[in-house]
């Protein structure tokens, strides 16, 4: 069964097409990375998903409901972590949780035994008491995934939930991810960052620009685009005459900055020796020298041209403000 | 559990979120209680000598005249506030953790009325709590308070109201606080502080036709001529008259927020 059934769903804001024709498909209880940068469209993706946002064309169901025409049946169904976790700093953590299980419809008994459960799940017991403005981001993160599972949905959404975070942190939100997935959560995770989603997602849909680009397993993804790649960090002020001496050993890759060339290879290992000695006879100096498998950076940057960077600074998605 | 007892419930744990919120936030307080004692003291101490003047209402004090121009004007900055609270819930994304639950979307709005509304009772306790002390009679008793709680409650309620759609339409706290400054306006151009027969043209037409002050005559009413019924039955299709306009302003802005999804 199908947990999240999308076809040509479309957002415009004015002129401003934000989300352009996506269709996808989500099977119940796989982990569904949503990979793209700054202002591709997760977000608008997203809150038409979970019925913040009506969607200007096109159609989605979720959970086996329509979002625009049952769109309470979807609310109920589902779980929403948005991005940089909307929480009341003036609330404790005990508090929200409670006053989440009374939104989802708990009784009041119900509601705070699960209180009680997801604190100590999400290792918050100790500052349940405590208001939420002297949480750190990573608690603050823990704290509204917990208030997002207080009625155990059947799909999760999970906008951008490590961004901003420390390794640490974003590896202990990874776990608990992996746990409710397990469970048997069907988990739709929004994501800047290439890791993220190939350690966590069966299938990964990337969107740049509105558009979905390409979807797959990350494995499937990155075996389309094939051959490995050398990373090769050079002296100041040489890239341009390394490109010409590389382009006739393989294909050269968009370049990441100034200093680093990418050039993809059919042999792998095998070519290092070829390209080393040819930037030698240049009179190039290389600096570091790295064999880089396929990522699905690489398959975004086959698919788009260009490389997702995620920005540590940069919190929000830069998408049309509504009128 | 029916779908409008989880809407109640809804609607009175966020009330309850929203009173905590202002007390757990002393600068909240501080419009709703501090600003109207103080102009209530610096008036009765300043200007008492004004029920002398001839065409003054009969009053048993300036004080207890000056009641019910202190609670309005806590009732008002109290449905200010409330709106300015709904803008930076707007502004940091909490109302999509409410908006995205499985209830009615008004149920978020009557939850912060609801909180304005218990914040109009305390600051009306709080007056006639303070009148009392300092000497003022309530010609009505204790069911002449009860009457005057029930106005400031439903007054704040029906005005609240008007900040609420301004938080929904524009969802900036700042463009909320901006009516600051219109609210003491309207106030001073109704029989809160004076009586209209006592002012001068054009203000006194105004005050005269302000629906600000049929609502004060009503909770004045009952504190200092006692329940004869005809300024609190005023106040009440007053209250009735803003709240029906303040009601339906809200939710088409609710209706707007929730097309373009901000």
């Amino acid at each position: 069964m199908r947990a999240i059934v999308v076809e040509g769903l479309e957002r415009a804001f004015d002129e401003v097409l934000a989300v352009q024709g996506v269709d996808l498909e989500v099977e119940e209880g796989e982990i569904y990375g949503f990979l793209g940068p700054n202002g591709a469209g997760k977000t608008t993706t997203v809150r038409m998903l979970t019925t913040l946002l009506l969607p200007t064309g096109g159609s989605a169901t979720v959970a086996g409901h329509d979002v625009v025409r049952e769109a309470r049946a979807v609310r109920a169904s589902i779980g929403v972590a948005l991005q940089e976790a909307a929480l009341d700093p003036l609330m404790t953590g005990r508090e929200l949780i409670r006053l989440q299980a009374t939104l989802q419809g708990i009784p009041s008994a119900e509601g705070k035994r699960r209180a009680d459960e997801l604190l100590e799940r999400v290792d918050l017991v100790e500052a349940a008491d405590r208001r939420v403005g002297e949480y750190s981001g990573g608690m603050q993160r823990r704290l509204d995934l917990a208030a997002a599972l207080v009625h155990r949905p059947r799909v999760l959404f999970l906008d951008e939930p490590t961004t901003g975070l420390d390794p640490v942190s974003r590896k202990t939100i990874w776990e608990e991810v992996r746990e409710l997935n397990d469970d048997g959560t069907t988990v739709f995770l929004t994501t800047q960052y290439l890791e993220e989603a190939d350690q966590l997602a069966d299938n990964v849909a990337i969107i740049d620009r509105g558009r979905l680009v390409a979807e797959g397993t990350p494995e499937s993804l990155k075996a389309e685009i094939g051959n490995p790649h050398i990373q090769l960090q050079l002296e100041e002020g040489s890239i341009a005459k390394a490109e010409e001496v590389c382009a006739a050993i393989g294909k050269l890759m968009p370049p990441k900055d100034g200093r680093t060339l990418l050039l993809e290879v059919e042999r792998g290992a095998a070519d290092i020796p070829r390209v080393v000695r040819a930037l030698d006879e240049a009179g190039i100096g290389v600096a570091a020298l790295e064999l880089v498998q396929p990522t699905l950076d690489d398959v975004f940057v086959t698919k788009t041209g260009h490389h997702l960077e995620p920005d540590e600074e940069e919190r929000g998605e830069e998408e049309p403000a509504p009128a | 559990m029916s779908e409008l007892a989880t809407n109640l419930r809804v609607v009175a744990a966020l009330g309850r979120r929203s009173v905590r919120q202002t007390f757990r936030r002393p600068q909240l307080m501080a419009p709703i209680v501090v600003f109207p004692t103080l102009l209530l003291a610096v008036q009765t101490g300043g200007a008492g000598a004004a029920v002398n003047l001839p065409g003054f209402p009969p009053v048993q004090s300036f004080l207890q005249f000056m009641l019910a121009g202190a609670m309005m004007q806590s009732l008002m900055l109290a449905a200010n506030s409330g709106g300015i609270a709904l803008a930076v819930d707007i502004e940091m994304g909490f109302t999509d953790r409410l908006f995205a639950a499985p209830i009615s979307r008004y149920a978020v709005v009557m939850g912060r009325l609801a909180g304005t509304a218990a914040l109009g009772v305390a600051s009306a306790l709080w007056f006639l709590t303070i009148g009392l002390i300092f000497g003022a009679e309530i010609a009505g008793g204790v069911p002449g308070a009860l009457v005057a709680i029930g106005l400031t409650a439903a007054a704040t309620v029906a005005i609240g109201g008007l900040g609420a759609s301004v938080a929904l339409r524009t969802g900036q706290a700042s463009i909320v606080q901006g009516m600051f400054p219109l609210i003491f306006v309207i106030l001073f151009l109704s029989t809160a502080f004076f009586p209209d027969g006592l002012m001068v043209e054009p203000a006194q037409t105004i005050a005269r036709y302000n629906p600000l002050s049929f609502v004060v005559e009503g909770i004045r009413e009952p504190i200092v001529a006692g329940l004869d019924g005809t300024d609190v039955l005023d106040a009440v299709l007053a209250i009735a008259g803003i709240a029906a306009f303040s009601l339906l302003l809200s939710a088409r802005a609710l209706r707007h927020r929730l097309r373009v999804g901000g």
